[in-house]
């Protein structure tokens, strides 16, 4: 121990002390199924990178289809097979695919995507090192909560090689459509493919969740108590809470469902149903949707409540102010986790539900609006006469605070019963769910790429690419979605084939043209973020261990960390947003340094060890 | 290996790493288990007389043996965590063995009930399937799953028993005996819910 122990003191500076501590693990221990947290968070953030262009290639396709129907898609429409996938000899997708595509595209980008994202990648990496720890709790279930999503993937995609192609029920996969009724009990369809796949994701869900929350409860720093938790740990550990506790009830559902699918049992089938294969009847479809967004709106908030972590770290680093409220902003988030669970009807106004329900779940989604707005607030109160820094995280944390105050809006517009029957099915939910998951939890990932990067790679990211990443993207983002509250309202439905086909969409058709271009420009301003990254890994400067002089225990690490994360003891003395703290002459107080102070009317004041606390109570 | 000596610290709440994500992990069954009893609730009451006629159907006898050998075998799984935390390795080696049978003994108890079932062409795709047995063997058969998933690690805790070191890892066998209780809890809902609770007209008729 002692030997190996001045072995990496030696080395640690230069920030190849990993290297040394695991010389004995063979390669593929080391970065295939390592057990260490932050190759498990790199690996998440590779893979779900590339399904972010996965799923957004074939977002375009679908935008083309929209803007141009009938027209073949540039470049690869004459590549693509005569089957299922093209009308013959044109270039232009089909009906079927079209509907293929959409359920792919949300599958990708909810599971493959953000959620692997907010909590595989940034859970894994923030964790231990945030409550300054060397570890997960159980590093090796860890590894295994990664190892599931890139089959479950392949699963997912391999609906391409069966008869009729990837899953085309939606991502909310509803019987009966869901469960293929015409096809033969014991064969597989796109969709059975699309259940199992699922299936694994959300056990790879709980797998990392229960993970999280031993981790939070056992290991913290000597000296953290939960109220010294960054929010990021915070958003994250309730964020784990909602996966341990909902994700087993979306598999219970897709369990039935994959029941309907597979044996030909009916859960959800209802008596009487025509199709070609013979079911016992009996079930019902609207108990699927119970099951499904019981976990599904819970769901919702995993995909931003660690985002929302990640935000309130940022814009309080980078205005060099402590958060506005941070108990307020713990119990809002612990607000927003328990009321997702009371709210799931809201997707179901239309599904022919009890109405006096839809009323009850009205009134307690409407309720959601207040802790939103709490954190809203206390967000612009961070901001307030603060020292800002528009650093790359701080634009894409802004972008989140704007976009998430537009996605909540128009969230209360569809919480309200009478109003949502009228934009049900519409573009306008198109529009409201991509400001939340795009505007929101995406530009809450970028912020969080931005801000982290220099600790999980040891290399700083261009700021001016990144500006340009982030203005582009802003810009086009909002070219693209907003009109689509104006389709909505005009009476677009989603998920529709062909607008022209409808003589009221037709006058809407340059909207649907104008937002397929800036669809495109956004598609391609990611490759900037792409860029950015790869040429920052090669050619990017050497990070310092605490580029933004920031507060939390991350920044006392070495710049890319190796195994076992830090190097020298930690104890933690004081809150994570000690900023600007009277009696200091740097404008934060790390975690770490020891240090008296005394809290005078919610402001902390430093005092020399050698003061009676008397002296600075006026 | 961490460089920083103070962070191998004991756990904050006294409960080992395993034994709390554990727990975490029983919440998580609970509600998978739940979205089971859900349906179950929903559909029992829209399909009153099939699944009456199901339950009445269904062979208590079997399940009230089923029921014995599990709870049995929740005993016997405390006695090997309370031998070897005492460092007792012959009654350990004993009582986890017939933990172990206990679950084989559940699982053939189930085959002989399955296989009844299969001769009355109640499967899924049978022609006296009905929705009841749907619910019959999706959540019988994830049961069974998890009895299968509880005897793979108890297999490995057993053999590793048999060497000259014996099992090392009190807390781990602890840790496993919660899973297995709450496998056994979970019987003791599934076992009235869809056997006994037979309406009176039904249990009448037979």
């Amino acid at each position: 121990m002692s030997t190996s122990l001045a072995h990496t003191e030696e080395h640690a500076d230069h920030g190849h002390a990993h290297e040394h501590e695991h010389h004995d693990l063979p390669w593929y221990r080391k970065y295939v199924f390592s057990t260490d947290h932050k190759v498990i968070s790199k690996q998440f953030m590779l893979a779900s990178l590339i399904f972010l262009f996965i799923g957004g290639a074939f977002a375009l396709m679908l935008r083309w289809q929209l803007a141009y129907p009938g027209e073949a898609i540039p470049v690869i429409g004459h590549l693509l097979p005569d089957t299922w996938v093209a009308e013959p000899g044109s270039g232009v997708i089909t009906p079927e695919f079209f509907v293929q595509l959409t359920t792919m595209h949300a599958t990708i980008m909810i599971f493959f995507v953000i959620i692997p994202m907010a909590v595989g990648m940034f859970g894994n990496f923030c964790i231990p090192l945030m409550i300054g720890t060397d570890d997960m709790a159980l590093p090796r279930l860890n590894m295994w909560s990664f190892w599931l999503v890139p089959p479950a993937g392949l699963i997912m995609l391999a609906g391409v090689f069966t008869e009729m192609g990837y899953a085309g029920a939606g991502w909310t996969s509803y019987p009966p459509l869901a469960a293929d009724i015409n096809k033969e009990a014991f064969t597989f369809s796109g969709q059975t493919l699309w259940l199992i796949s699922v299936f694994m994701i959300g056990f790879s869900s709980i797998m990392g969740a229960v993970n999280y929350v031993a981790t939070v409860l056992n290991k913290r720093a000597k000296g953290m108590k939960l109220f010294d938790m960054p929010l990021t740990v915070w958003g994250l550990f309730i964020t784990a809470i909602i996966a341990t506790l909902g994700t087993p009830v979306l598999a219970a559902g897709l369990a039935m469902l994959f029941f309907d699918n597979f044996f030909h049992t009916s859960f959800f089938i209802p008596d009487h149903l025509v199709s070609g294969a013979s079911f016992p009847g009996g079930g019902q479809p609207v108990l699927f949707q119970h099951v499904f967004w019981f976990y599904s709106h819970p769901a919702v908030y995993i995909m931003i409540l660690p985002l929302m972590g990640i935000v309130s770290e940022v814009l309080a680093t980078f205005s060099r102010k402590p958060i506005y409220g941070y108990k307020a902003m713990v119990f809002a988030v612990a607000g927003i986790a328990f009321l997702g669970f009371i709210v799931w009807g809201h997707h179901m106004f239309q599904s022919g539900m009890n109405p006096l329900l839809g009323t009850t779940f009205m009134l307690s989604t409407i309720v959601i609006a207040v802790p939103s707005s709490i954190k809203v607030f206390n967000w612009l109160g961070t901001l307030w006469r603060g020292n800002i820094h528009f650093s790359s995280a701080m634009l894409a944390a802004l972008a989140f605070v704007s976009m998430f105050i537009i996605g909540g809006l128009s969230g209360v517009f569809m919480a309200s019963a009478p109003v949502d029957i009228y934009i049900h099915d519409t573009y306008f939910i198109v529009a409201h769910i991509h400001y939340v998951l795009f505007g929101g939890s995406l530009f809450g990932i970028f912020a969080g790429i931005y801000y982290w990067f220099p600790k999980m790679f040891g290399k700083m990211l261009s700021e001016s690419w990144g500006r340009r990443h982030l203005f582009w993207s802003f810009l086009a983002f909002n070219a693209t979605f907003f009109p689509m509250h104006v389709l909505g309202i005009g009476g677009h439905m989603r998920r529709i084939y062909d607008p022209n086909v409808y003589d009221f969409l037709k006058g809407m058709q340059g909207m649907n043209e104008f937002i397929t271009i800036a669809a495109i420009v956004m598609g391609f301003s990611q490759l900037m973020l792409v860029g950015n990254i790869l040429y920052s890994l090669k050619w990017g400067k050497k990070a310092p261990r605490n580029p933004w002089n920031a507060n939390t225990l991350e920044w006392a690490a070495p710049p890319h960390p190796g195994h076992g994360n830090f190097d020298m003891d930690i104890t933690v003395y004081r809150g994570p947003y000690e900023f600007g703290v009277e009696g200091r002459e740097l404008d934060y107080w790390p975690q770490w340094e020891p240090g008296k102070s005394i809290t005078v009317h919610h402001h902390t004041i430093a005092v020399s060890d050698d003061t009676s606390t008397s002296v600075g109570m006026h | 290996m961490s460089l920083a000596l103070n962070l191998s610290h004991e756990p904050i709440t006294k409960i080992p790493h395993g034994k709390l994500a554990m727990w975490a992990f029983l919440a998580s069954e609970l509600m998978f288990f739940s979205g089971f009893f859900g349906g179950f609730i929903v559909l029992r009451n829209t399909n009153y007389d099939v699944f009456g006629a199901g339950s009445a159907h269904l062979n208590w006898t079997l399940a009230l043996i089923n029921t014995f050998i599990l709870i049995g075998s929740s005993l016997t799984m405390a006695l090997a965590i309370h031998n070897l935390e005492h460092k007792k390795d012959g009654a350990f080696r004993l009582f986890m063995g017939l933990t172990i049978l206990g679950g084989f003994g559940f699982l053939i108890v189930k085959y002989i009930e399955y296989s009844s079932k299969f001769a009355d062409g109640l499967f899924p795709g049978q022609e006296n399937h009905t929705v009841f047995y749907s619910f019959y063997f999706l959540m019988t058969g994830f049961h069974a799953l998890h009895v299968i998933a509880g005897m793979i690690p108890m297999a490995y805790i057993f053999f590793k028993g048999f060497t000259k070191a014996g099992y090392p890892y009190p807390s781990k066998v602890e840790t496993l005996g919660l899973y297995w209780h709450f496998v056994d809890l979970m019987w003791i809902f599934i076992f009235p819910a869809l056997y006994l609770m037979i309406p009176y007209h039904v249990a009448g008729a037979h």
